[in-house]
């Protein structure tokens, strides 16, 4: 098996998403090798090498400067067809989504998205993914080759397992339509936390936190955690949190990492709108509550007693 | 304390609410020839036979103009707010399918083969000869919602135009004669402001009006009382709760149950039972009906079928099964002796569950409502010929004596008095219901009376305790329920509940407990034995009941509620 | 200005998959995908904005989807097109992405616009196959769109603010979910859209060979269905002084904190 890994950057650095991909490329064995495409990508060989690859791939022509996705489509097809890899991973973003579904119609090759897994199942290489909003689990198998993977967010975390990869420099040829798009305006804003969509961290409220005012006790904890706060139904219904962060069905579905459940009873409305967060802690005074049946952690008590201890301890940890 | 009545709290609702001139400028009306209100099998009945006749009769059509016939449909789509057991009567649908579709052609789940009927205590069951008015021989068991939606199939492919996610808001009356409906709003917040997409209603004006809203219609309601159509009894309902089960082993037979879960006591004026269903070789319907009469703050017809699955005979059926939908609807149960003294005014024609056709001992009504719905078209087709109106005089007076001469009347008189009779209690009751049918409803004579569901003075009883805790398998919560109804009303919208906000905590409780979606819960007291009432109305399925116990249901925004496929 | 939308109609009710064929049960009642609707009244506000010209609505799926397809004419839509054919049952990403490809050639759109993703798939990587076929630029995520001399202008968050990618006419867009709020059909619209043209075509009729359609035309497959993995042991705490550090504790186990 011949791997190529494809691996964002940012100011300098790897996103640690392509590295949780590597890792899991290079525990399947065969050849593994990340592509970086685009300008200023620093001491990238070090980095990759540590997390499973033997080869990074560079390009770092003028035509990748922006993080648009129809260039990268040109130089990953020269770069598979050139050196035979048979599958092509991603870790999910925005452009990630766009470069493998272009480069799976330009190679017309099978692309299996949303993965949370990979395995060799009887000869195969063989994807896991949820479907029917997280309800059902279905394997997925690719016919030919090269095969094409997009990962889920969160799926793994990055393992190291030391090593070294060489670099090796190459060039590409771009289509008039790749170039056609450019990047007008990239602007950096000062947010004041994610967005409840793209957060890792949801910490939500209901009913049980008894007034409005305890929100933000939420918000205090969220923003330790750099996470988003999120609301049910119930509260939003009675004006104590904006609509917009209604996590729900029907609100907002979400699946961060971690999930914070404060004063919600769990009926299924809601669940349906955060059922699949890797992670979910619940606090709620009653010890029967429906969320506590789906809840990898539930913690019966008073939420007004103990978010703000739970606060400081994450604040000191961060700290330290 | 004197005993609590919910008659004595009415809902900040009056008919004239529901009833307007059209103040759409001329070009902006939309008009059809015939508007038929509520996409159910009347209204549907209604709208194939006009699609027959209108076929049958081009001339006519065209000077009906581009929409000759149009339904109004406030669920999602046709079938989305249809619940009943069924077994169908399949008289009705043959006459209105004669020569062109069989009932075979048509979506049941096969005639009935055998049937029994049980007498329940908390453990055992009694078998009971079926009582001569609810044999089913010859009947065909059905899904209501998926025969309104192939009825909706057949009117579209006859050239009617069925308008589903379009609530009725208003009955559209101007000099005395009804010309059509004004269709509700849609994109208002919950304050009621509109939001960015906002789309005002519109007047849909026609030459004649068919109600066929079914159970507590809104304009229906709105109707009777404006042009003082009702009859001498106060219409009475029963609220019904279904679920549909996939089952591991085939049911071999229709099933009806009295008694248990229900107390007998006359005090507690609980009138009811449960039907068990085969559908096909791998589906079961099950349901379970209260009379709204009764008087226990504690009762919740939901939990009462999630009682009743315990019991062994029907914990047996369920076993290893799933549930795969859920719904609740009213039942009018008054019978004959509360249908309205008129079915007409000019302009308008009642029919269906709206007006209480329904045939109580029997549990039959959709075959009264198809029958009705038919004959209203046939009564329309006339008034529209050349020369002629729906507005003049006795115009549609036909109808009334058309439905008085079929077998609707006939039935429903024979039957009249079964319903009230089992307000005197079950023995009582059942003594009574046996004399009527030995006589055919000759004695005992005369016409009993009935009382508002509403007038009746609440209780406690401790009835709570026994339902079960859900278990997620057999028995399930509320909002579990709601969920798999299909029910994903749009939150930020107007309340479409009228009751009062501030009642003594028994009414509070009791409506707490009879809403079988969770709409109603107990807030904060105020010490003197009042307290608020906190209201959820997107967890509304619509089924009525409110409106039977002293406050008043009005249609959400279009496509709001359950979206039943298999009820 | 001649705008396509590529929609979809996605099982309304409790969805589930046929074991038997392992695809989505689209026998029950559908409805118009809602992230498409964005997208349909995304084009509407363009080509009205613009002063005219058409918006067509295209769709690959079963004979049934001419209910989705009617919703889109009567929220304003000008023409309806279906490409549904038994040979494309079973199209994985580069069957579909062929087949629309090839309906699009066909009505030469200067712009194809399309939801932010499939509700029952989650797919979110349609648009982007179907640009790189037809050789045009494209834009996704975007939450506002503007048409300008030639050019389509998207404005989209990003990881760390926003990003605004112009590119020229013709071309591909995905829009976001939070780029409008979908107009509700007038009652006129709903009765108007039965007399707006719809056609349906076959795979045939399109130019698109069995080969490249359908499971022949796929390069994926799902091979089983299973239950979700279990979330495994829950544990449980009791109110008292130490809850705050045992969830600390645990945060950190999962490596969470």
């Amino acid at each position: 098996m011949a791997t190529l890994v494809f691996l964002e950057h940012h100011e300098g650095e790897l996103e640690k998403r392509g590295l949780a991909v590597l890792s899991k490329a290079a525990s399947l064995g065969g050849e593994v090798a990340g592509a970086v495409l685009g300008a200023g990508v620093g001491d990238v060989a070090a980095t990759a090498g540590r997390f499973g690859a033997s080869a990074v791939y560079v390009c770092e022509d003028p035509a990748l400067g922006a993080p648009l996705p129809q260039p990268r489509v040109d130089a990953l097809e020269r770069l598979v067809r050139d050196q035979g890899f048979d599958t092509v991973l991603f870790a999910q973003s925005i452009l990630a989504s766009d470069v493998a579904a272009g480069l799976a119609a330009r190679l017309e090759a099978g692309l299996n998205w949303d993965l949370s897994d990979l395995v060799q199942q009887d000869g195969a290489l063989v994807g896991k993914r949820p479907a029917l909003g997280d309800s059902v689990y279905v394997d997925v198998g690719w016919r030919g080759e090269p095969r094409i993977g997009l990962f889920r967010s969160g799926a793994f975390d990055p393992v190291e397992t030391g090593g070294e990869a060489r670099v090796e420099s190459f060039s590409a040829t771009f289509q008039d339509f790749s170039l056609a798009a450019t990047m007008v305006e990239q602007a950096h804003e000062e947010r004041t936390g994610p967005s409840i969509e793209d957060a890792e961290i949801v910490v939500a409220g209901g009913r049980g936190l008894g007034k409005p005012e305890n929100f933000a006790l939420l918000e205090e904890l969220a923003k330790e955690l750099g996470g988003a706060v999120g609301a049910t139904r119930a509260v939003v219904d009675a004006g104590w949190y904006p609509y917009g962060s209604q996590v729900g069905q029907t609100g907002k579905t979400v699946s961060p990492k971690l999930y914070i459940a404060c004063g919600i009873s769990g009926a299924i409305q809601h669940k349906v709108g955060m059922q699949n967060s890797n992670v979910i802690v619940s606090i709620n005074k009653d010890g029967n509550a429906p969320i506590f049946e789906y809840s990898d952690l539930g913690v019966v008590g008073d939420v007004q007693e103990i978010l703000p201890k739970l606060t400081e301890l994450v604040r000191q940890r961060k700290g330290a | 304390m004197s005993p609590v009545r919910p008659a004595d709290f009415p809902p900040p609702f009056a008919a004239g609410d529901a009833l307007a001139e059209p103040t759409d400028p001329e070009d902006e009306r939309i008009d059809v020839g015939v508007l038929i209100v509520g996409g159910g099998p009347a209204g549907l009945a209604c709208a194939v036979r006009l699609g027959q006749l209108l076929e049958e009769n081009p001339r006519l059509a065209e000077r009906l103009g581009e929409v000759p016939v149009a339904v109004l449909e406030k669920g999602k789509a046709p079938g989305s707010h249809l619940l009943s057991g069924a077994v169908v009567n399949p008289r009705s649908l043959r006459r209105l399918f004669r020569g062109r579709k069989t009932i075979e052609d048509m979506p049941t789940y096969g005639p009935v083969h055998a049937e029994s009927v049980l007498f329940l205590t908390p453990r055992g069951a009694l078998r009971i000869p079926t009582p001569p008015t609810m044999t089913n021989d010859g009947n065909y068991v059905a899904s209501l919602s998926e025969l309104g939606r192939w009825l909706a199939e057949q009117a579209e492919e006859s050239g009617v135009t069925i308008l589903p996610e379009t609530a009725a808001d208003k009955l559209l009356v101007t000099g005395g004669r009804v010309v059509g409906a004004r269709t509700g709003d849609k994109g208002r917040g919950r304050e009621g402001q509109p939001l960015g997409n906002f789309e005002p209603g519109a007047d849909v004006v026609a030459r004649v009006t068919v109600l066929a809203e079914g159970t507590q219609g809104h304009l229906t309601g709105a109707a009777l009382e404006h042009f003082d159509l009702g009859g001498e009894n106060p219409q009475v309902w029963a609220l019904g709760v279904k679920e549909v089960w996939r089952v591991p082993k085939r049911l071999d037979r229709v099933i009806h149950t009295l008694g248990w879960p229900l107390r007998k006591a006359s005090r507690f004026r609980e009138f009811g039972g449960c039907w068990i269903y085969p559908m096909g070789d791998d589906m079961v319907s099950i349901g379970f009906v209260v009379g709204l009469d009764y008087r226990d703050v504690e009762l919740s017809a939901h939990d009462l079928l999630q009682e009743l699955k315990t019991h062994p005979r029907v914990r047996r059926i369920l076993e290893g099964g799933e549930r795969l939908a859920w719904g609740a609807k009213t039942i009018p149960e008054g019978g004959f002796v509360s249908l309205p003294k008129r079915l007409h005014a000019p302009g308008l024609m009642i029919c269906g569950d709206g007006a209480g056709m329904v045939n109580v001992p029997a549990l039959k009504g959709v075959h009264y409502a198809v029958e009705s719905g038919r004959l209203a078209a046939e009564a329309a087709f006339a008034a529209l010929q050349p020369g002629r109106t729906a507005w003049t005089r006795g115009a549609l007076e036909p109808y009334d004596a058309s439905v008085r001469e079929s077998f609707i009347w006939k039935d429903l008189q024979q039957v009249r008095n079964m319903r009230q009779a089992f307000g005197r209690g079950f023995w009582m009751g059942g003594a009574l219901a046996g004399m009527m049918t030995a006589t055919k409803g000759k004695l005992p004579p005369g016409n009993a009376r009935t009382e508002h569901d509403a007038e009746h003075a609440l209780l406690r009883s401790g009835r709570a305790r026994q339902y079960p805790a859900p278990d997620g398998k057999l028995t399930f919560d509320k909002l579990s329920s709601v969920f798999v109804s299909g029910n994903k009303t749009r939150d930020d919208q107007p309340d479409h509940i009228r009751v009062q906000r501030e009642v003594p905590i028994d009414l509070a409780e009791m409506w707490a407990a009879m809403c079988p979606a969770q709409v109603y819960e107990v807030g904060e007291g105020s010490g003197d034995g009042t307290v608020t009432v906190a209201i959820t109305p997107s967890n509304c399925v619509q089924c009525g009941a409110i409106t039977a116990k002293g406050g008043r249901l009005t249609p959400p925004e279009g496509g709001s509620g359950p979206e039943y496929t298999l009820t | 200005m001649k705008i396509a939308v590529c929609v979809k109609q996605v099982p309304e009710a409790v969805k589930r998959i046929d074991p038997g064929t392992k695809r989505l049960d689209r026998s029950g009642q559908g409805a118009l995908n809602p992230y498409d609707a964005n997208a349909v009244e995304e084009a509407l506000r363009l080509r009205d904005g613009a002063g005219g010209g058409e918006v067509v609505v295209l769709s690959l799926g079963p004979p049934g989807t001419v209910d989705a397809l009617r919703k889109t004419l009567a929220m304003g839509a000008d023409r309806a097109v279906l490409v549904s054919d038994e040979g494309a049952v079973g199209s994985d990403l580069l069957a579909t992405s062929y087949a629309l490809a090839r309906a699009l050639e066909r009505e030469g759109a200067d712009l194809v616009l399309f939801g932010q993703q499939s509700g029952d798939a989650d797919g979110a990587v349609l648009w982007a196959a179907v640009a790189d076929r037809l050789g045009r630029p494209v834009i996704s995520q975007a939450a506002e769109l503007t048409l300008a001399d030639g050019s389509v202008t998207g404005k989209r968050q990003s990881e760390f603010g926003y990003d605004v990618i112009r590119a020229p006419l013709p071309a591909v867009v995905a829009v976001a979910d939070s780029i409008n709020e979908p107009r509700y059909p007038s009652l006129k619209g709903i009765m108007g859209a039965k007399k707006k043209p719809q056609e349906t075509l076959s795979l045939a009729e399109l130019g698109v060979e069995p080969e490249r359609s359908g499971k022949a035309g796929s390069r994926t497959e799902v091979l089983a269905l299973g239950e979700p993995p279990s979330r495994g042991e829950s544990r449980m705490i009791e109110n008292g002084a130490g809850a705050p550090e045992q969830i600390v504790e645990f945060l950190v186990e999962k490596r969470l904190v």
